[in-house]
């Protein structure tokens, strides 16, 4: 196995998605034929070849560093979950 | 009824300036079929005020002579484009009752040149999925069925419910998004032509994310012709799309009823892989013939890494999905799972996202998360970022050889049975996207005719793949082939 339960549970809590215990083995069966299949990638000489990061040999267009939107609280809150005197509300955070 | 919906945009735009019908009479036709479509579950919301409204506004635009060449048109937008005022959700459970309060730019340019919305299309969940059935709305059905066999079918996906609104003539044309094969999969399972063009091409502003080097929008369309009208009015310069380029579009319609004398098609022989069914082979040889006896010329080219084609895709989609997709927290929009006392912020993320997400979308975004993961990075995500640049050097070797496109099967098989897709293992799944996924990691545009069918009456598909910003020279060779193949979209209608 690629991946074992102890990696399933340590990716998730990265990805911050609650796994149950039962989910934990067909996870790390699943995850790990996937995995298996991503390592063909190693048969490949990638020596000397830069990573692709753009596939239009281009610069991103930069704009000129100026306001052109905003004011828009109601908008931007519209969709929340749960707000309150214009901002957005989450469950208290305690370090 | 039912006789104006079934014309393509290239027949409406006619009719509707010589008067022939209205636009209203038009939209209501589409909308009058679509509500009777419930059993084909193409559409998670149709927009009938809306419609009604855009319509009306058309035929007063077609009476003061100020029309262009969707004025009026009925088309149906994929749940992944955000509309303002109307529930958006990539047909995830994460994003319930989400109503975006602005407009996408692709959607909007579509307005602005008078097309009117019928409605939201169903698809996979955030578009992974090759068979519609991540959708939270429930599989969408392929309004096609086996002359044998009366059990459902899959229309395909991600973008399923446009592939089946455009077959089943719901509405005369849809937009969708391609990030490995999104639009020519379902396409070529429904018997349509679908496109997706260079990537730059169509601004991505306002379309939810899932890889966003290798998300594009295009045309599904019921003829070529349609899907170079409908791609014109699609692309062009965006600023808000920091990776649209500038460049000008042009009149793709030109392109069409041109010979393609001299033309040099690449066959590769890469493509000709192990199991592929016997008319998969025999539709690829005649499509080729069809091209030939047209003046083009067939070439047998090489792209030696189309084999690690897949595996650097499920690479890099899951590694940029796991970050687009952290959005999802259950703060800004959405669903927000309830906590319990004592519980804090952290809780509440992973509750919200392991309630909110479907199995499929969690399983990509845990790979991706280990792919990009300290000590796995480089490894993975780096290593298939080579590879996907080798995977590109193959096309630009092929093309510099002078090969005007390539010519490929779209799918590996045609439309299978639903539910068959939760039974396989999600790998089996993945290996849908074999034909497809190249012209993603390439950028290269790419589009899917319907050629030919299976032996039980299935549409089948070809794919053309072109050069960089080649969408012209693509629909040209395209429409031979359409003209060539007399494919006929005969549905015994039975929903």
């Amino acid at each position: 196995m690629v991946i074992d339960t102890d990696t399933v549970k340590r990716v998730a809590n990265l990805a911050r998605i609650d796994v149950t215990e039962k989910e934990l083995i067909p996870l790390s069966k699943e995850l790990s034929t996937i995995l298996q299949f991503m390592q063909r990638l190693s048969d490949v000489d990638v020596k000397d070849v830069e990573p692709l990061t753009s596939v239009t040999p281009m610069d991103l267009n930069l704009r000129e560093d100026i306001v052109n939107d905003g004011e828009k609280p109601k908008q931007i809150l519209m969709n929340a979950p749960s707000q309150s005197e214009g901002f957005f509300a989450v469950p208290k955070v305690i370090e | 009824m039912g006789e104006l919906s079934k014309l393509s945009i290239a027949a409406a735009r006619d009719g509707l300036n010589k008067g022939n019908f209205s636009a209203i009479e038009l939209t209501k036709d589409c909308l009058l079929e679509s509500t009777k479509s419930n059993q084909l579950n193409a559409f998670c919301i149709i927009t009938d005020e809306l419609a009604e409204r855009q319509a009306t506004i058309a035929d007063q635009n077609i009476a003061k002579k100020i029309n262009g060449n969707l004025t009026g048109i009925p088309l149906g937008i994929k749940d992944i484009f955000c509309t303002k005022g109307v529930k958006t959700q990539a047909a995830s459970k994460i994003l319930t009752g989400f109503t975006p309060p602005y407009e996408s730019t692709i959607t909007q340019k579509l307005w602005n040149s008078g097309a009117v919305m019928i409605g939201k299309l169903n698809m996979d969940e955030f578009a992974m999925g090759s068979s519609n059935e991540t959708s939270v709305y429930g599989s969408c059905i392929n309004p096609w069925k086996a002359q044998n066999n009366q059990k459902n079918l899959t229309p395909g996906g991600s973008s399923g419910g446009s592939g089946a609104a455009v077959a089943a003539n719901l509405c005369l044309a849809a937009t969708g998004t391609d990030t490995g094969g999104s639009i020519r999969q379902p396409a070529a399972f429904t018997g349509i032509v679908g496109l997706k063009p260079t990537y730059g091409r169509c601004s991505r502003w306002g379309i939810i994310a899932f890889a966003s080097s290798l998300d594009q929008a295009g045309p599904m369309t019921k003829t070529v012709r349609d899907s170079a009208i409908l791609l014109g009015e699609m692309s062009g310069f965006d600023s808000k799309d920091s990776t649209s380029v500038q460049k000008e579009v042009p009149n793709f319609e030109s392109y069409l009823d041109k010979n393609i004398k001299g033309k040099k098609i690449g066959i590769p022989r890469e493509y000709r892989v192990d199991g592929m069914p016997e008319e998969i082979e025999a539709l690829w040889i005649e499509g080729a013939e069809k091209l030939k006896s047209a003046g083009a010329q067939i070439v047998d080219i090489s792209l030696p890494h189309t084999q690690y084609a897949l595996p650097t895709y499920y690479v890099i989609a899951p590694a940029e999905a796991s970050s687009n997709l952290a959005r999802y927290d259950g703060v800004r929009f959405g669903e927000r799972a309830s906590t319990d006392n004592g519980e804090g912020i952290d809780e509440m993320y992973k509750k919200t996202r392991q309630n909110g997400f479907g199995a499929e979308v969690k399983r990509r975004i845990m790979i991706g998360t280990y792919a990009l993961s300290a000590g796995f990075y480089d490894a993975y995500y780096i290593r298939a970022q080579k590879v996907r640049k080798l995977i590109q050097n193959d096309f630009v070797e092929v093309f510099q050889k002078g090969v005007d496109v390539i010519l490929t099967p779209t799918t590996p098989s045609a439309a299978f049975q639903l539910k068959d897709g939760k039974k396989k293992n999600p790998l089996d799944m993945y290996l849908n996207d074999v034909f497809t996924v190249t012209a993603n990691l390439a950028g290269l545009p790419a589009i899917s005719v319907p050629t030919g069918k299976d032996k039980v009456g299935l549409p089948l598909g070809l794919q053309l793949i072109g050069k960089p910003w080649g969408e012209g020279d693509l629909l040209r060779i395209a429409d031979v082939l359409e003209k060539e193949s007399l494919f006929e979209r005969n549905i015994n209608k039975w929903w």
